[in-house]
């Protein structure tokens, strides 16, 4: 930490002490302040910290069906008007291809029955999401790290981009697709998966139909819904805002483990 | 040493060692960003449950305290309404509904109370999480520091002869004005005991708790707090006892002198007087 950054938050919790001072803070908001990039830095830790603890493999809890107590609560976008989107949705889907791209050796194009064909996994866990209430569901879907082993990941590939059929809000370049990324390690994680069914039902269309991420070490907002294609990348900073998705660009940590 | 008997003649004694004073400022600062900055994140959600998860639907409700705004828009004046436990309070003003009269807005703590004033989860959470990891370094660095130079054991941990002399430092409490020698008070170490060994390691351990990370790292969190609800809601109330100690802090202060207190835990400099409460050990 500087000293300016040291003095201006000493100053600043002198005169918000004083004078109980609500606005005294705001600078922080703006993305491009010196004193948010000190306090941001505490993120790499964070991330470093965890990894270390959780190890690579370290199952999220997961619960009985008996813990499934309520519908699993809908956030974010619910109903997408994209006219692609709505084009799919009307015939059920049956149209919609995954693609899987990007520094991969072979790119692959998937139906929903090619999905359906290959292994798949069950898990009854806890959304987190970052507003802070948790939910419990049930979720059926093939395993990120059989496609991937599928397409051949390439030795420079380090993130994998979801794009996705929804837009949660309009900007001067039209909508604003929503979009995340993980890394390779949370990826190739045994829970992580793209989920074609919920409660033992097809995915809804308020929790992403067709199909969505499930990574269930982080929270809500990686499980990008909507999921239109996927593609390997060897660096975040070229994607829209560079920040590594629609809410990160908007201030959101990447990591999402806390 | 000779003895004092009754002398007016005031003396002055080192109080506080250097660490205990660089992380008591630290303690200040922490303690001051994340209480705002919680409550900036609370207000994302202005909700507590109990268990592992939050019932959100009708047939499921496990809430035990709920903030939010009701009415307006034709049913009546808008209004700020706390639920705690079933019980309601209108708490307009302050909690749900606050902001000048002819601009409330509906938020669960008010604007003066979080950091940014605004509603902006994601800044708050970049602001809790960095004081968190300061506060973690803090505190380890004055473990170190105290268990090196006598602090803890001579000022915190509670001996029996604390536990018996607690009685009468109740009542000299209740009795006022205060007079502080060179040793801690029995109140004072069962305090600061308190806030050391139970409050702050609720703190942290409720806070990691929370992150679906360490839930996979160390699943014994959820076992011991009774699941990621339970452990934010004693977060909440981890923190109205911190705030509690920190208002009885003050008040003690206050009662206890405040220049020659303030003097001691910026200097170290503390002044007695001869009688009273100068049991000094030499």
């Amino acid at each position: 930490m500087d000293r300016r950054t040291i003095l201006r938050l000493g100053a600043g919790t002198l005169a918000a002490t004083t004078l109980s001072g609500c606005k005294t803070f705001d600078f922080l908001s703006n993305p491009d302040d010196p004193a948010r990039g000190v306090l941001l830095s505490a993120n790499r830790l964070t991330k470093a910290a965890q990894r270390l603890l959780q190890g690579r493999d370290a199952l999220a809890p997961t619960y009985s069906e008996a813990d499934i107590r309520q519908p699993m609560r809908p956030n974010g976008s619910t109903d997408p008007q994209a006219a692609d989107y709505l084009t799919l949705k009307q015939g059920g889907f049956a149209d919609y291809r995954l693609t899987l791209g990007g520094e991969v050796a072979t790119p692959l194009k998937l139906s929903l029955a090619d999905l359906k064909a290959m292994p798949q996994q069950s898990q009854i866990t806890r959304h987190d999401c970052v507003e802070g209430w948790s939910c419990i569901a049930k979720w059926q879907g093939v395993r990120l790290s059989h496609l991937l082993d599928r397409a051949g990941a390439a030795a420079s590939a380090r993130y994998v981009v979801l794009r996705c059929f929804d837009a949660l809000s309009t900007g001067l370049d039209g909508p604003q697709f929503y979009y995340e990324s993980i890394d390779l390690r949370s990826a190739r994680h045994p829970q992580t998966l793209l989920a074609l069914a919920m409660n033992d039902a097809p995915l809804p269309v308020a929790n992403g139909a067709p199909l969505r991420l499930r990574v269930e070490r982080q929270l809500g907002y990686k499980m990008a819904k909507y999921v239109k294609s996927i593609s390997l990348v060897s660096t975040l900073s070229d994607i829209r805002g560079g920040k590594g998705g629609y809410w990160e660009d908007r201030g959101y940590e990447w990591y999402a483990g806390v | 040493m000779r003895n004092r008997v009754d002398g007016p003649t005031p003396k002055v004694i080192r109080r506080h060692g250097p660490w205990t004073r660089i992380t008591h400022w630290m303690w200040a600062v922490c303690v001051f960003f994340l209480l705002l900055s919680g409550l900036q994140i609370f207000n994302a959600h202005p909700v507590l449950y109990i268990g592992q998860q939050s019932g959100m639907t009708q047939g499921f409700d496990n809430a035990v305290l709920r903030i939010g705004a009701e009415g307006g828009q034709g049913a009546g004046p808008a209004k700020g309404v706390t639920q705690i436990l079933g019980h309601r309070f209108d708490t307009t003003g302050f909690l749900g509904l606050s902001g000048p009269a002819d601009a409330r807005q509906p938020r669960a703590f008010p604007a003066w109370a979080t950091i940014p004033s605004s509603q902006d989860l994601a800044t708050g959470r970049v602001v809790h999480i960095f004081f968190a990891w300061v506060l973690v370094g803090t505190l380890a660095v004055w473990a170190v520091a105290s268990l090196v130079n006598g602090h803890l054991r001579r000022d915190i941990l509670p001996g029996r002869r604390d536990l018996r002399g607690l009685g009468r430092d109740i009542i000299a409490h209740l009795r006022g004005p205060l007079r502080h020698g060179r040793r801690y008070s029995p109140l004072q170490k069962l305090t600061y005991f308190a806030v050391f060994f139970a409050l702050f390691p609720l703190m942290i351990l409720t806070g990691l708790t929370m992150s679906p990370g360490m839930d996979a790292a160390w699943p014994l969190l959820l076992d011991l707090f009774g699941g990621r609800q339970t452990a934010r809601s004693l977060h909440f109330l981890g923190m109205v006892l911190i705030v509690a100690f920190f208002v009885v802090h003050i008040a003690m202060v206050l009662v206890a002198g405040p220049l020659n207190e303030l003097r001691s835990i910026v200097t170290g400099r503390y002044r007695i007087t001869g009688n009273g409460q100068a049991t000094e050990e030499h």
